[in-house]
């Protein structure tokens, strides 16, 4: 009798020296995804992490197991095309904000609508690092960067409403340096069937240090982040406040002055994302911002089982292709 | 339900080339299709040449809204849908003004006489009827048959509405045809049979419209005999007729089989490349998945995925998207992963004219992407050689771990052609291995490279073969990330090896004709049949000149140079401003003439002909002078 060999983190590192800036926060995304790889139990070989082109996307170079660093914004179209064809593969999609969200917008919308089963980690530092410090389509408006001397006057997008829109299956965030959550929400990610989106909070230490700093330093995170539990109320800052439904929107409440049921529970397997598009709407200051799992609703078919099973049909159907069949099928002549 | 037959005379003929033309909602193309099967079936080789406008339904009765189909049948073998027509069949005024210059003199004009009144003159902007011209009465033999009206009578006993009996006249126009050239109706009565199956009123309203027509050939009077061309003679098999598109498409397919892998194809729509998606994604139970990405990016990245998984992965589009898979198409060719990218080509540049032909991206193909970028470029020469272009594109593309791209065109896509069918039997198999799995003891080098320079094919799920791709030079051998200038120039030069390699295992370029004297003729892709025959008829009239036609573009065959400097005078005759000829003078210092068009239509044997004697009568005039 052989069983698997038991794999540790150090089997998922490649050869290759890391090369991001150093106290950058996508060493720890890196060391949480070696650390949970092992325990998902599945082998090195059939596991394939493609990205696009920015920081984030040197990951593929670190990890030992199939890997491709592809050209901005368009990972997820690589792992349309590898995972329709190899449906047992277990396939990561490594980005960042501009990557998934600017120059990959398209991409992303419809890699999610389609409900491939994938895993997009999309690391959110609010900045252009390897360009040297543009702004985003995340960074906040006013924000001052290299290509905007007076103030950004864009909009920033959210990645998570952007994932809802598109009616993705599995949307959640989490934060680089709250290591515990963000193993458990890549694990909550691996096991979803269908398409998962997590957005990671991620320090870029040299263009953009702290921006995040409300719900990455532990000591602001309890009165700016909420914790999301399926099930259970939204609550926060040691529990003395909770998150109440009222009428289309979401406001905060003392949870000494109200009952306990007024508070809003959280329903990550509700089919209709509209309270999880109003909680992704929950925005630092004026609202704490929810990580964990704002959704994950099963059972939705994945695009690669049913471009798979379309084949399958056809074939049952039909038989096995012939094609000298084919070839003379329909109207012929013959020469002597 | 048997084909009738006639009593009147029948004069034998080598060959007709006739033009249907009318709105773009009055069934010309189908009318243009069902002539060609039949005539095929007939026995006799066949070209075809399909005009369309962009607009689905361009103003109706107008003349932007004319759509033509022109069709050569002969008793002899034939290579283009011919320059000048036998026949014109117009249902409108605006089809009869924009066609009529194309008629030969004496040659038979149609005409729906129930087309041409006031309301269709002024959307087709003439001021008076152009059938009462004088001239035309003493230039052609003149038709004008009451198809509208004949159409209504023969389809009454079926109480159809004016509006859907109106609509079988194209069929009364084809019963016309069939009796002129003596064609069988079973064929496009089998047809209707099929295609109507669901609807049997509106099956039989165009049976009786299709034998009406036919009727009216045999008793009007304007009509004293009709035209049969016979059988001709093609190598002995069985044949179908087939369009370029089509054969593009079976071709991946058999690529696939005879290589034991199955098809991926990642596109986004275009015209007029959509038809190859139409048509491979009939066949998923051939193991063929279709995917209709967001946009041509995702089409080619979707590709490049496929490929790096194991599969047959292909990607199609025309100009405008080709442009835009540019920096994909750079990827594949670094990451040096098999693939076929198929362009069929359009008018440009820009949008362009979408429905119209041209050559215009061979430099795009060769150069169009950044950085030292070579892939293979192969051309087929006409709508049934697409099959064979497809095969071979991916027997390369594996034999050498690189992305292969065709140029196809909009008149080899749309246009039809008999087809000697193969068996699967005679296609030879493409070898394909994948490096197996290991246990990490050596570490596994995911460049290094075989007696192709190509490297192995290693797939996710092989263990021990783990390793990382991408669009960063890499180090030879280990393929892992380099910034070192000397490897660099080691990477671009074996890439660059690897494509021109080539060249030593294609065969040596064919000429037809000797192989040294006055003039060659030089030609690429859809433009073959035309400059073959022109070439033909040179000969036959004395003039020195020999033809060599390329399906190899890059790398061309290793005996180009030579060929070129074996004759006096070079011509490259292409449907664009010069890109062959621009690729043949830096490459051989040789210099050629242009013989160039882009008007969105195909070479027609006289211009070339014309182009060729000049330069012909020239050196001849030359040695005469030199004699003196």
């Amino acid at each position: 009798m052989s069983t698997l060999p038991v794999l540790k983190p150090a089997d998922f590192a490649s050869d290759q020296d890391v090369r991001w800036c150093p106290g950058c926060g996508d060493y720890s995304i890196l060391a949480q995804m070696k650390k949970v790889l092992p325990d998902l139990g599945f082998p090195r070989e059939k596991t394939v992490f493609i990205s696009g082109i920015g920081c984030s996307s040197r990951f593929p170079y670190y990890m030992n197991t199939y890997g491709m660093h592809s050209i901005h914004g368009r990972a997820p179209t690589f792992a349309t095309g590898l995972k329709t064809t190899r449906p047992e593969l277990m396939v990561w999609v490594i980005t960042g904000d501009g990557d998934a969200l600017s120059i990959g917008g398209n991409h992303f919308i419809h890699a999610l609508r389609r409900n491939l089963d994938i895993n997009i980690v999309l690391f959110n530092n609010r900045i252009y690092g390897l360009t040297k410090g543009q702004y985003s389509p995340t960074s906040v408006e006013g924000q001052i960067t290299k290509s905007t001397p007076m103030g950004s006057i864009d909009h920033p997008l959210s990645p998570l409403s952007v994932a809802l829109a598109a009616e993705a299956t599995f949307v959640a965030r989490s934060i680089d340096a709250h290591v515990k959550h963000l193993g458990e929400t890549l694990k909550r990610a691996a096991s979803h069937k269908g398409a998962s989106l997590v957005e990671v909070y991620q320090n870029c230490n040299v263009f953009n240090d702290g921006a995040m700093a409300y719900a990455q330093e532990r000591k602001q995170r309890a009165d700016n982040v909420v914790e999301l539990e399926h099930g259970k109320p939204l609550i926060f800052a040691n529990g003395t406040k909770g998150i109440r439904l009222v009428g289309t929107h979401l406001e905060i409440v003392n949870t000494a002055d109200v009952p306990a049921d007024d508070l809003l529970i959280h329903d990550e397997k509700d089919p209709n994302p509209s309270i999880h598009m109003m909680m992704a709407r929950m925005s630092y200051p004026a609202m704490p911002e929810p990580i964990g799992v704002l959704r994950s609703v099963e059972g939705v078919p994945t695009y690669d089982d049913q471009i798979n099973d379309q084949v399958a049909t056809a074939t049952e159907n039909k038989g096995d292709g012939d094609l000298d069949a084919l070839f003379t099928s329909g109207d012929t002549w013959t020469v002597e | 339900m048997a084909s009738p037959k006639t009593s009147k005379d029948v004069q034998s003929v080598s060959g007709i080339t006739v033009r249907l033309a009318g709105d773009s909602g009055d069934g010309m193309q189908l009318l243009g299709t069902q002539l060609t099967n039949t005539s095929a079936l007939a026995g006799n080789d066949v070209a075809t040449f399909p005009d369309f406008p962009a607009e689905i339904r361009a103003p109706r009765g107008t003349r932007a809204g004319v759509s033509g189909f022109q069709v050569q049948f002969a008793s002899e073998e034939i290579f283009t849908p011919g320059d000048t027509l036998d026949a014109l069949v117009v249902m409108n005024p605006a089809a009869m003004v924009t066609n009529l210059d194309d008629l030969r003199h004496g040659g038979i004009l149609i005409a729906n006489e129930d087309g041409f009144n006031e309301k269709e003159f002024k959307l087709a902007k003439v001021d008076s009827n152009p059938l009462d011209a004088n001239v035309l009465e003493e230039t052609y033999r003149i038709i004008k048959v009451p198809m509208t009206k004949l159409t209504r009578e023969a389809v009454s006993e079926f109480g159809l509405g004016t509006k859907v009996a109106d609509r079988c006249k194209n069929f009364f126009a084809m019963g016309l045809v069939y009796w002129l050239f003596g064609r069988s109706l079973d064929p496009t009565l089998r047809f209707i049979q099929a295609k109507f199956s669901n609807k049997p009123d509106i099956a039989a309203a165009n049976e009786a419209a299709l034998r009406a027509g036919w009727a009216f050939g045999e008793t009007t009077e304007a009509f004293g005999e009709s035209y049969q061309v016979e059988a001709a003679e093609l190598k002995p098999g069985i044949y179908r007729n087939i369009m370029g598109n089509q054969a593009l498409a079976w071709g991946l397919i058999a690529a696939s089989k005879v290589s034991d892998k199955d098809l991926f194809y990642g596109t986004y729509p275009i015209t007029p490349a959509s038809d190859i998606l139409h048509e491979l994604t009939k066949y998923k139970h051939f193991g063929v998945k279709t995917f209709q990405a967001e946009d041509e990016i995702a089409a080619v990245c979707s590709t490049i995925g496929a490929a790096f998984g194991g599969s047959m992965a292909v990607t199609a589009s025309s100009g405008p998207g080709i442009a835009l898979k540019a920096e994909g198409m750079g990827l594949g060719m670094i990451l040096e992963l098999p693939m076929i990218i198929i362009n069929v080509q359009r008018g440009g540049p820009s949008t362009g004219l979408p429905t119209k032909t041209e050559q215009s991206d061979l430099l795009q193909g060769m150069y169009g992407r950044n950085g030292e970028a070579p892939l293979p470029v192969l051309a087929p020469r006409s709508p049934a050689d697409c099959f064979d272009i497809a095969v071979e594109a991916w027997r390369l593309a594996v034999e050498c771990m690189v992305p292969v791209m065709i140029l196809s065109d909009g008149y080899i896509a749309n246009g039809s052609e008999p087809w000697k069918i193969p068996t699967m039997s005679e296609i030879a198999p493409i070898t394909i291995s994948h490096p197996e799995g290991t246990d990490e003891s050596e570490p596994f080098m995911p460049y290094a490279r075989d007696e192709y320079l190509a490297r192995p094919w290693a797939i996710p799920g092989t263990p021990g073969l783990m390793h990382r791709v991408g669009g960063l030079e890499k180090e030879a051998g280990s393929g892992n990330v380099s910034y070192d200038p000397a490897n660099h120039q080691h990477m671009t030069d074996m890439r660059a090896a690897k494509v021109a390699k080539i060249a030593e295992r294609i065969p040596k370029q064919d000429v037809s004709g000797p192989e040294t004297g006055d003039v060659l003729v030089v030609s690429w892709g859809g433009t073959y049949g035309a400059c073959h025959t022109a070439v033909s008829r040179c000969r036959t009239d004395g003039h020195s000149v020999s033809h060599a036609h390329l399906r190899y573009l890059n790398p061309m065959p290793s005996n180009i140079g030579e060929l070129l400097r074996s004759f006096k005078k070079v011509i490259v005759a292409e449907l664009n401003s010069g890109q062959l000829r621009l690729l043949l003078r830096a490459e051989h210092l040789v210099d050629c003439i242009g013989v160039n068009k882009v008007q969105g239509k195909p070479f027609t044997v006289t211009e070339l002909v014309a182009a060729i004697e000049q330069e012909s009568n020239a050196i001849k005039d030359d040695s005469r002078l030199k004699a003196c």
